[in-house]
């Protein structure tokens, strides 16, 4: 398991350092091995796992803040680093960015919490809910504490539903959804789809009093094609639903969610935690709706100079409106100059960043828009050509662009008198660039 | 509140600002002096000097305080275990305390303490811990017995722990049973034999069942643990796998990669024919590609997996391709990853997309990586036949983009290209050779020399090309030079008329300006082939090559199977068992795939003497044939070696005449198993062939006709290497003459380099003369058989003697003998076939490479059962345990560790054996008294008799 656990400035000056286990010797050295042999390594660390002397080191930065965790045995790697993201997340919950200020400010913390959540190098339980309850920044909460307070928090940190405490009331019971979708895609210069996928999140905000019972529908294939074979015809499913259904290769959800309900029966059924939280992934790859077509075209023109022209067009409903679209052309290393003329938004070339980068506020759907630019290069002779990297773009847009929608978010508390309609319920679809990069 | 001020007092005097700091009455002073003392040691400044004061604080009701201070013993205890014993009784109360907070906190902190005195105290608290009525404390009770574990282990067993361990299992609350089986798993890994977790269907069932309640963490420890478990049939193996299955939506990677773990090993149990199977094959591939959307850590680990899953069952993932293509901004080490994926899942469905990705891919600024991708060119090429010519054109662009190492990269795969389909691509050669030049890798050159050599009658300027090679051959690397050599001496068997100089330019070179043994070595073997016999050089030289494999790099079966067992762990990350990395026992247990019940497919290892022998193709040379002519007349002029005074060496056609003589008669006595004496040297002799082939050529007896400067050399090669002299028996008598019509034979066995010898002294004690002598041995414990033929080459006349040395093999037929080291020997002459048997000391099968890393002995050690140690006394030696050591290493019996317990000197040594046995021993040496103990612990036991009567030999001599 892990054997020890610190926390490295972006100059390698240790912050934090907890050891949980003698076998990784001393600790002094340990700590200058990491910081030796990766932080201060003269070529770029070619892996996240590092074995120095028998000993292994796996690693995160968040910022310019090294997070490594250390060990001797055969350690479940994929648990290590979920581990310490989820130490970045508890971490982020308690005081905010990851930072070297925020660190040195709230060490006791860190080292409390690291007590709590790290037992002999097994992780504990780490849901920020249930570690908000005891862990406070005062320290003193645990004297004042009635015996039911008390055995109420451990019976949450260790029981089936750690996630959520009793109790919970609020005057107005209500809950947010947002779907949230990042669309990739890799285009060639022919405007081939070389690889195109979604992927989506589904982030609740839950304001409900007692334990509620949730249950969530959406335009699952499968589910919809079940539902059909159960008797309803497909109109009518189709009538409901108002669109077709999406094909969902594969989805990961919240440890709140009934898994083995969820293979059986597909549904979706839990108890929400409090508050804001990730209820499921997914990843979509057919019929996606792409909300943006490059169109590149660039010519070598002799030796020194570039003429390059992009066309974008917009591939959506004309009423909806995309925001916050950048295109980002790349340009040689040994560029001198560059010309920039664009019909809409603006354009600039930014030398720092070896690209040109060209904005737009909005633009609507079934519209299209230019720019085009000469680019002056430095003579060189330098025999290795430009790599010519792929011309990547951002947007947001007011749709989900795998095409799934929320059919149902149902809400019961048998034990509170409030019922599923007196629920205010809000559901809203964000969909952003990922990776959306075409080849020139 | 900022806390960061602690961190910058770096003030003199500090430590007594503390001291008086800490001992105030104000209790805010007090917590800020632990925190400045806390913050002190993070940085890593000593403030153990601080110890009784800190623990001082202890008893206090502010909780963050507590902690604080806890923190503190835990670094300092171990310094000071004399002071931390204050601390025990702040312990034992609050392990009594109301607050179930205030309990758990104190049982935790308790087991951290590894102080020996300690965990005295420990105990009783433990115990009522581990059945509190908290759930909390439970949980935290139980990962204490693991901590306790580490520390004491036999008290944990004396005090009935692991019992109540085993109840927790059955406990209500998820958690506690989660971390029962996480502290019950590592404590069951530092004792392989227990039956610690004792798993049964009825708590395989309790376990699944907290596998739906506990956290992602647990889900964790509980699968890890499942995985372990082998279930009593294919049904079994099922309904686990349909319970598990749910796991696989997880948000946790890491509880989606245990589940594939348990579904991997467990398929293996399901014929293949059950709807289920297809139905679980097709259920493992969208989670395994959802891993690729995860952080990129996460991605890498899961990419590291992916690669076996893919090896050993590439049905998965055949159609997910286009997940493995490589993004821009990828980090490098995902990226080099997913080009090894999309190598493995490349096939004739989808090679026209890969092509077109790693064309892209070797545009790219990463010189690994892109170096990386013009190999997948060359492997695809190699894989899918269909795509060959695409690829080769491809490889061909990116030549003409005349960046270096891309250059580079693509000579070297284009020469298994050639290997892959001779005769296709030739046309390519052209365009290579104008890059000969910009080449300054030795891979890359040693590709390019032999393509060159290969295809030298195409190439006009072959012998130009190779000269301008040669003119700096001493400042190439090895492997140029020895392609360089094969590449001369092929072109000289091609185009003998123009070459003649060259050849004999570059086995000058060769064998008589260079250092290197392998170079000299293979520079003799051409000069005596092509000097003996040019049509059989021709054979060996030019021979039809054995087809490359269409995959490389992959993971050796076995080693497969075990990393399957440890998907999501370390050892799946670096490809290694876990023992390679791990240090003591723990984690060095072997885990195998389990076997499918029913089906009786036995996968019995090969006889081990099957393996070796089928090397060579046989190149018994045939009488010299007449189309050979021209080529026997040039050599003819003055090939022969400069040192050379005598008469040419015998040919090899009248080497092998004695042994066809052997015919009938010993055959039928030793069965049917003779094989071809001397067949190896073909095979071997165009691949480098190291010492092993030599002494087949060597012409070992002292009056023979030539023993001119070839012989003196090879005598010297023999040599070398070998400054301490391993320990020779003395010769004895082995063959009377009284027995054998006047043969007397005496004999012994050596070790010379690596080779093993058998010496023979061979005097005619008749009236008549001898010739014809040939000789064979029986089938015998270590697969020893003579290497070449026994080189008696002029008649024997009555009343003289000669020497003669006998190179052997060990890969001849093997069948155990009694005693172990006996040898049935025949020998024929023209007279008669004479038996004998003989005992060979065991030190001649001790091969040079038998030192153990220092950890592997340690683990060999302790897995090796007690039962196999056997122990000696060797008496009357007055050696100290340094020449002891010494002397031990000529034989190579390796000393690897010396300890000095009590004036008694414990040296540890390993021993490997030709078949791959390793012998440990311990030799215990006190001053002063002549009489020595040895053990000797060994897998084979039966071999430890032998082993310890030459270890008496050797040190006696």
């Amino acid at each position: 398991m892990i054997g020890g656990l610190f926390i490295y400035n972006h100059k390698g000056e240790v912050l934090i350092s907890r050891v949980y286990r003698d076998d990784i010797g001393n600790r002094r050295h340990a700590v200058d091995a990491f910081r030796v042999n990766v932080i201060h390594a003269r070529q770029q660390v070619r892996s996240p796992v590092t074995n120095i002397a028998r000993t292994s080191f796996f690693h995160v930065k968040r910022s310019n803040i090294w997070l490594a965790a250390v060990t001797k045995q055969n350690v479940n790697a994929a648990m290590v680093f979920e581990f310490l993201y989820k130490m970045c997340d508890v971490m982020a919950a308690y005081f905010g960015k990851i930072s070297e200020e925020n660190i040195k400010n709230n060490f006791v913390l860190i080292y409390e919490l690291l007590d709590e959540i790290l037992d002999f190098g097994y992780p504990q339980n780490s849901e920020t809910g249930a570690l908000k309850t005891f862990i406070t920044q005062q320290g003193i909460k645990g004297q004042h504490q009635t015996k039911e307070e008390q055995s109420q928090i451990t019976s949450q940190v260790t029981g089936q539903i750690g996630w959520r405490r009793e109790g919970i009331k609020y005057r107005r019971n209500e809950l947010f959804l947002d779907v949230l979708e990042s669309v990739n895609l890799l285009m060639s210069p022919q405007g081939q789809v070389l690889s195109a996928h979604v992927s989506g999140r589904v982030v609740m905000k839950s304001y409900l009093s007692g334990m509620p019972e949730c249950k969530f529908g959406m335009n699952d294939k499968i589910v919809i094609d079940k539902a059909g074979k159960g008797g309803v015809t497909d109109d009518v499913a189709k009538s409901t639903t108002g669109k077709q259904s999406i094909a969902i290769d594969d989805c990961t959800f919240n440890q709140c969610v009934r898994l083995s309900k969820f293979d059986s029966e597909r549904s979706i059924s839990f108890i929400p935690p409090d508050g804001e939280y990730e209820l499921m992934r997914y990843r979509t790859t057919k019929d996606i709706i792409l909300p943006f077509r490059v169109i590149p075209l660039v010519r070598e023109v002799g030796r020194t100079k570039l003429e390059v022209k992009v066309v974008i067009k917009s591939n959506f409903k004309p009423s909806l409106l995309a925001q916050k679209i950048e295109v980002r052309i790349p340009t040689p290393l040994n560029t001198s100059g560059v010309q920039v003329i664009c019909m809409k938004g603006k354009a600039k070339y930014k030398a720092s960043e070896n690209a040109i980068v060209w904005k737009i506020k909005r633009m609507a759907g079934m519209k299209e828009s230019q720019i085009s630019a000469e680019i002056e290069l430095l003579p060189t002779n330098d025999k290795k050509k430009w790599a010519r990297p792929p011309i990547s773009m951002n947007f947001e847009v007011p749709f989900a662009p795998s095409g799934l929608k929320v059919r149902y978010l149902k809400v019961f508390e048998s034990k509170l008198n409030y019922s599923d309609h007196d629920v205010i319920k809000w559901v809203r679809y964000i969909g952003r660039s990922g990776i959306y990069e075409t080849r020139c | 509140m900022t806390d960061s001020k602690y961190f910058t007092t770096t003030k003199k005097g500090e430590i007594f600002e503390l001291k008086a700091e800490l001992n105030s009455d104000k209790k805010e002073k007090k917590k800020e002096a632990v925190k400045k003392v806390i913050a002190s040691m993070t940085v890593g400044k000593d403030v153990s000097a601080l110890f009784p004061d800190v623990v001082n604080c202890m008893q206090t009701d502010n909780l963050e305080l507590k902690k604080l201070v806890y923190l503190y013993l835990m670094n300092y205890a171990k310094s000071q275990p004399d002071m931390a014993i204050m601390a025990v009784n702040t312990f034992v109360k609050d392990c009594e305390d109301p607050n179930p907070l205030i309990r758990a906190l104190a049982v935790r902190t308790m087991g951290c303490i590894r102080v020996d005195k300690i965990t005295e105290y420990l105990c009783e608290p433990l115990r009522k811990c581990l059945k509190d009525e908290d759930p909390y404390v439970r949980k935290t009770a139980a990962v204490c017995v693991a901590k306790l574990h580490d520390i004491n282990a036999q008290l944990v067993e004396d005090q009935g722990f692991l019992d109540t361990l085993k109840d927790l299992i059955s406990d209500s609350n998820p958690m506690v049973v989660a971390n029962a089986v996480a502290a019950l798993s590592e404590i069951a890994e530092s004792h392989p034999n227990s039956n610690l977790l004792d798993l049964n269907p009825q708590s395989i069932n309790k376990l699944l069942t907290a596998l739906n309640e506990c956290t992602e963490w647990g889900q964790i420890f509980i699968l890890d643990c499942l995985a372990n478990y082998a279930p009593r049939d294919d049904r079994e193996s099922q309904s686990i796998c349909e319970r598990v299955t749910p796991r696989l939506s997880h948000a946790n990677s890491a509880v989606v990669l245990s589940a594939v773990k348990v579904l991997m090993k467990f398929m293996e149990m399901l014929p293949k024919d059950l709807d289920y199977y297809g139905t679980l094959l097709k259920k493992l591939a969208p989670p395994l590609v959802t891993l690729l959307s995860a952080e990129p850590e996460l991605q890498y680990v899961a990419l590291r997996n992916i690669n076996l899953i893919v090896q050993k069952r590439p049905e998965i993932l055949k159609h997910e391709m286009k997940v493995f293509f490589v993004k821009y901004n990828d980090p490098i080490y995902v990226k080099l990853e997913k080009l090894d994926i999309m190598i493995r899942l490349a096939s004739q469905a989808n090679i026209a997309q890969v092509l077109a990705e790693l064309k892209e891919y070797a545009t790219e600024v990463d010189v690994d990586f892109v170096r990386k991708a013009v190999r997948a060119i060359g492997r695809c090429a190699i894989k899918v036949e269909q795509s060959a010519e695409r690829c080769v054109s491809t490889l061909l662009d990116l030549i003409q983009t005349k960046v270096n190492y891309v250059v580079q990269e693509a000579i070297v795969v284009i020469k298994d290209i050639f290997r892959k389909y001779p005769n296709k691509y030739e046309s390519v050669i052209a365009t290579l050779c104008e890059n000969l030049d910009s080449l300054d890798e030795p891979e890359a050159r040693a590709a390019m020399i032999w393509i060159v050599g290969e295809y030298a009658e195409r190439i006009d300027n072959a012998d130009e090309l190779l000269e301008s090679f040669l003119e700096g051959f001493h400042d190439e690397s090895t492997q140029v030079q020895l392609q360089l050599l094969t590449a001369i001496v092929k072109l000289f068997l091609k185009k003998p008329t123009e070459t003649q100089e060259l050849v004999q330019q570059v086995l000058s070179l060769a064998t008589q300006d260079s250092d290197n043994p392998d170079l000299r070595d293979r520079g003799y073997i051409y000069w005596r082939l092509l000097s003996t016999d040019p049509v059989a050089a021709k054979e060996v030289v030019l021979a039809e090559k054995p087809l490359i494999s269409e995959e490389t790099d992959l993971i050796e079966p076995t080693l497969l199977e075990e990393l399957i067992c440890h998907i999501g762990t370390l050892a799946s990350v670096y490809h290694k068992p876990p023992s390679a990395f791990v240090e003591g026992s723990r984690g060095v247990m072997h885990k195998r795939l389990p076997a499918r019940t029913g089906s009786g497919e036995s996968t019995e290892s090969p006889d081990v003497g099957t393996i070796a022998g089928g090397s060579g193709t046989e190149t018994a040379p045939s009488i010299i044939p007449s189309q050979g002519d021209l080529l026997g007349d040039l050599l003819n002029l003055d090939l022969a070696p400069p040192t050379t005074t005598g008469p040419p060496p015998p040919t090899s056609g009248m080497q092998m005449g004695g042994m066809d003589l052997l015919g009938g008669g010993l055959d039928s006595l030793m069965g049917d198993e003779s094989e071809p004496l001397g067949g190896d040297i073909g095979g071997s002799a165009a691949m480098g062939a190291g010492f092993g082939a030599v002494p087949a050529v060597m012409p070992a007896s002292l009056n023979a006709p030539m023993g001119g400067g070839l012989g003196d050399l090879f005598d010297l090669g023999g040599g070398v290497g070998m400054p301490l002299g391993a320990y020779i028996p003395p010769k004895t008598v082995w063959l009377p003459a009284m027995k054998a019509k006047g043969l007397e034979i005496s004999g012994t066995f050596a070790r010379r380099a690596g080779v093993i010898q058998m010496e023979l002294t061979l005097t005619n004690k008749a009236m008549s003369v001898m010739t014809d002598f040939a000789i064979q041995f029986n089938r015998n414990s270590f697969g020893l058989a003579p290497a070449g033929p026994l080189q008696v080459l002029s008649p024997l006349s009555p009343n003289q003697t000669i020497e003669v040395s006998l190179p052997l093999s060990t890969v001849g037929p093997v069948m155990k003998m009694e005693p172990l080291n006996n040898l049935q020997v025949a020998v024929k002459n023209n007279i008669d076939v004479f038996y004998f048997s003989c005992q060979y000391p065991i030190s001649m099968l001790f091969v040079e490479d038998g030192k153990m890393e220092r950890q592997v002995f340690l683990a060999t050690w302790k897995d090796i059962p007690n039962e196999n140690e056997s122990q000696f006394q060797i008496k009357d030696c007055h050696l100290n345990s340094d020449a002891a050591s010494n002397k031990l290493q000529a034989s190579n019996i390796f000393t690897i560790a010396k300890r000095t317990v009590e004036g008694q000197d414990m040296l540890y040594m390993s021993i490997k054996l030709s078949n791959g046995i390793w012998v440990l021993a311990e030799l215990r040496v006190q001053t002063g008294n002549p009489n020595y103990t040895i053990s000797v612990k060994c897998r084979a036991p039966e071999v430890s008799q032998c082993v310890f009567q030459c270890c008496e030999a050797v040190l006696k001599n």
